[in-house]
């Protein structure tokens, strides 16, 4: 007995010690984190959206934790310990199948493409293997007042009736655009940002733009993929009713390119196009963006699907950034 | 507890375990020969009640081995098929800790439970303590892993904390039915009429307590808010598969090994070095699933530290089994239940080493958050765990039942299973390691998804490879437990025992 008493008793005493000192203690002196400038607990809107986030599993594809890393930057500026302070449960997650949502409020702040994408991932984005939300939305005739409709393309609406979200959806998306990261005090914010405050500047920088400047086709493409195809979509063509088509776009082929740059640098709310006004709110990209990739997608847009655009510099870019501060 | 006396007692352990053998598989079911009479006092119905306890255990975990990889399956063909049924009930966010839970709680711990107080009772010469109370815990990990499923496929999911994801209710009926499983099995232990504690239960008894302590660690709110809470995650998701699947399944390959080549394990001694140390460097190591994270640095360091260390115990225990083996790996052509261990055996020494490797910052860098891990964790829970418990069970179910399965359904089971999981760790992988040169290289984001595709595709092919061998699995427990098998008689099925006499 004495024996078995050492082996189960020695054992399990080793291991409770060990327990403590590396499971509870870490988690008592953590929990005490406190929250960073500009960390809020979530209305009750959105914590009700973070509940439905938890119940269907979104974490076991995206992460919420963005790394000092560089192929984090496009996520966002590292997470800090502050950030978690109101994070119970956490919702940091392992795997990357889909993008980090750590900053999605500030990428994505459009309504409509958040509904339209939970109701059907591949109706803007078709290589995407994100399952359909659907059960979180309802076909109705005619939607009530005050909610909005979900603006899908007819490939993905429903024969007759139209889409409104759920409470359930309305509060996951509520909760989806209340992920963003408040700035860091005395941070330089996005690293990108940083680069292109230096192009403005008129170091040394400026010296050695001229080489960046020339226009890159390939870059463009890839960097509008990833920061503009969303809405806008890879044709150029947008979703009727949802997002303004580039292709055609008066902005894009005016010789004068103020308006186009204005509009990649500050984002646009109500745009109208054609005659059609958009609810959807365009993000700003001139805080996350350099002025070369912005210039590389301006370009891109200006010299595809048709459109004919006269190209542009990242020094106008830069100008204009500054023009408008 | 000085080793020495352990090293005299060694050549006792070996003639005790070729009577064993001998016990086992001439006493079951045609009462007892003369020669064990003295060691082994169980009656018929001890014998009868053991069987029935092994059996009923492998029967259900079974169960939950096909539900699981059915799910898995499911889930696979929705990485090619999004739309595949789709709705509440079969997303893929809900399914996924179904997946995993009923992998982890359903199919390992009742399979190695079973083992667990089969090894127990047969290495330390007595009956179970109480079958009622392995009948209390069959009861009580079924009810967890059936509710649990229920309560996650409705959307109560516990913060999607993984391996935790069981609503708290729920992980406290696994609770009781750990320190069930915990009393019944140090209640055998201490009614054995041999002299030393053989080195399995070791690791069984102490895998059962210190998961108690995991469980507790996991549930009390105290600590866990925020970053506190990220830290017991780190800490919680690594103990759970490490000191629970870990010891466990090593402790059935210090039974079945030298049961089925009957010869000694190696080096007794290596064998309580690795317990040690496994036990010592293993709970630090918890926050390596949190490199980069905004955790503090010293504790990522000490877990990249200990991460190093691991490869003592992993190296230390592989190599005490494979010099076990030495000079008997022809008895492998001849034999799937040490093919089946081999493999186990190997799993846990790749895996694990890949483990400590994936620690290091340069490279988690590429491979974490990728599907680079989820191969990882196959390589481990599939091709470690999952093989090293088929191995106990086609050593030890057919000596406990007297029931062998077919060679046709081994042979079909083993062959699936391995290019199954090849297919799919391979795959996975190189898949994964794409994935993270993608991120690297500052590409769109959904170009590491198209990128993806085909790696899925034959994930998904190896994944129902494994499957269909699961359900030749099932096949073989029902032929070796209810089902009419061939009778079990050592010359003829066992040829490497055979080979070693």
């Amino acid at each position: 007995m004495n024996k078995l008493l050492l082996i189960a008793g020695g054992s399990t005493l080793v291991y409770a010690v060990l327990a403590i000192l590396m499971g509870v203690l870490p988690g008592i002196e953590l929990s005490r984190t406190p929250p960073g400038p500009g960390v809020e607990p979530l209305p009750a809107l959105q914590a009700q959206g973070r509940a439905v986030y938890v119940a269907n599993g979104c974490s076991y594809c995206h992460t919420q934790q963005v790394r000092p890393l560089p192929q984090d930057k496009v996520f966002g500026r590292p997470s800090a310990p502050g950030d978690f302070a109101y994070q119970t449960p956490e919702l940091l997650g392992s795997e990357r199948t889909g993008p980090d949502l750590t900053n999605v409020g500030e990428r994505q702040p459009s309504t409509v493409w958040q509904y339209i994408h939970l109701y059907n991932p591949r109706a803007v984005v078709p290589q995407s293997i994100m399952p359909a939300f659907a059960w979180l939305f309802e076909v109705v005739d005619q939607a009530p007042p005050g909610v909005t409709l979900v603006a899908l393309p007819t490939a993905y609406a429903p024969t007759h009736g139209v889409v409104v979200p759920t409470p359930d959806a309305q509060a996951l998306v509520a909760y989806l655009l209340a992920l963003k990261q408040p700035a860091l005090p005395g941070g330089a914010g996005p690293p990108a940002a940083t680069d292109s405050l230096a192009d403005s500047a008129g170091s040394a920088a400026v010296a050695a733009a001229p080489a960046a400047q020339v226009y890159d086709a390939a870059k463009g493409q890839s960097l509008f993929v990833a920061t503009c195809a969303a809405c806008h979509q890879a044709t150029g063509e947008g979703l009727p009713g949802a997002f303004p088509s580039l292709k055609g776009n008066p902005a894009v082929n005016d010789a004068d390119p103020t308006q186009h740059i204005h509009v990649v640098l500050h984002g646009l709310q109500g745009a109208n196009v054609g005659g059609t006004v958009y609810s959807s709110p365009m993000p700003p990209f001139g805080t996350t963006l350099s002025d070369a990739d912005i210039a590389n997608i301006i370009n891109y847009e200006r010299s595809s699907w048709g459109n004919h655009g006269a190209p542009i510099t990242a020094k106008q870019v830069a100008a204009q950034r500054a023009t408008d501060k | 507890m000085p080793p020495e006396p352990r090293i005299t007692t060694l050549p006792t352990q070996v003639s005790l375990d070729k009577q064993a053998v001998y016990d086992d598989a001439h006493g079951v079911g045609s009462g007892h020969s003369g020669v064990t009479a003295q060691q082994s006092s169980l009656s018929t119905h001890d014998e009868r009640m053991l069987r029935w306890v092994f059996s009923a255990y492998t029967v259900t975990a079974t169960f939950w081995l096909l539900f699981a990889t059915a799910v898995g399956v499911l889930m696979a063909y929705k990485f090619g098929a999004p739309d595949f049924a789709r709705g509440e009930w079969l997303t893929f966010g809900r399914l996924r800790p179904i997946h995993t839970n009923a992998t982890f709680y359903g199919w390992a711990s009742l399979a190695l439970v079973g083992l667990a107080y089969y090894v127990a009772a047969r290495s330390s010469r007595t009956r179970l303590y109480s079958p009622k109370l392995a009948w209390i815990g069959l009861v009580l990990f079924n009810v967890a892993a059936v509710a649990g499923t229920i309560a996650l496929d409705l959307g109560y999911n516990n913060g999607n904390l993984e391996y935790r994801e069981w609503p708290g209710p729920i992980r406290l009926i696994f609770l009781g039915a750990l320190l069930v499983t915990a009393w019944n099995l140090i209640g055998t232990v201490a009614r054995r009429s041999t002299h030393d504690i053989y080195l399995s239960n070791w690791y069984t008894v102490g895998g059962v307590l210190w998961t108690c302590i995991i469980a507790i660690v996991a549930t009390l709110p105290w600590y866990q808010y925020g970053l506190g809470q990220v830290s017991v995650s780190g800490f919680y998701m690594h103990n759970a598969v490490g000191m629970w699947f870990t010891p466990l399944a090593l402790g059935i390959f210090y039974y079945a090994l030298p049961k089925l080549l009957n010869r000694p394990i190696y080096s007794y001694a290596l064998g309580v070095f690795a317990f040690w140390t496994n036990l010592v460097f293993y709970p630090i190591i918890g926050a390596h699933h949190f490199l980069f994270s905004p955790l503090p640095w010293w504790l990522q360091t000490t877990a990249i530290v200990f991460s190093v260390a691991m490869l003592v115990p992993v190296w230390g225990g592989s190599a005490n089994f494979l010099l076990t083996m030495r000079g008997r790996m022809r008895d492998m052509t001849h034999s799937y239940p040490l093919m089946f261990i081999f493999v186990g055996v190997i799993g846990y020494l790749i895996g694990s080493t890949q483990g400590t490797f994936e620690a290091f910052r340069s490279l988690q860098e590429v491979w974490h958050m990728t599907n680079f891990t989820v191969g990882h964790s196959h390589l481990t829970m599939y091709g470690f765990v999952t093989f090293s418990i088929w191995g106990g069970l086609y050593v030890l179910l057919p000596l406990g039942t007297g029931k062998e399965p077919g060679p046709l359904g081994l042979a079909l089971h083993f062959w699936m299973a391995v290019v199954g999981s090849f297919i799919y760790i391979v795959s996975l992988s190189v898949g994964g390691t794409l994935q993270g040169l993608d991120w690297k290289h500052g590409l769109p984001f959904i170009q590491s998804v198209a990128d993806m595709q085909s790696y899925w595709v034959w994930r998904g092919v190896g994944g129902s490879l494994m499957f269909l061998s699961h359900v030749v699995f099932g096949w073989n427990v029902w032929r070796m437990t209810y089902g009419a098998g061939t009778k079990a008689t050592p010359d003829d099925s066992n040829p490497a025992a055979r080979a070693g006499t």
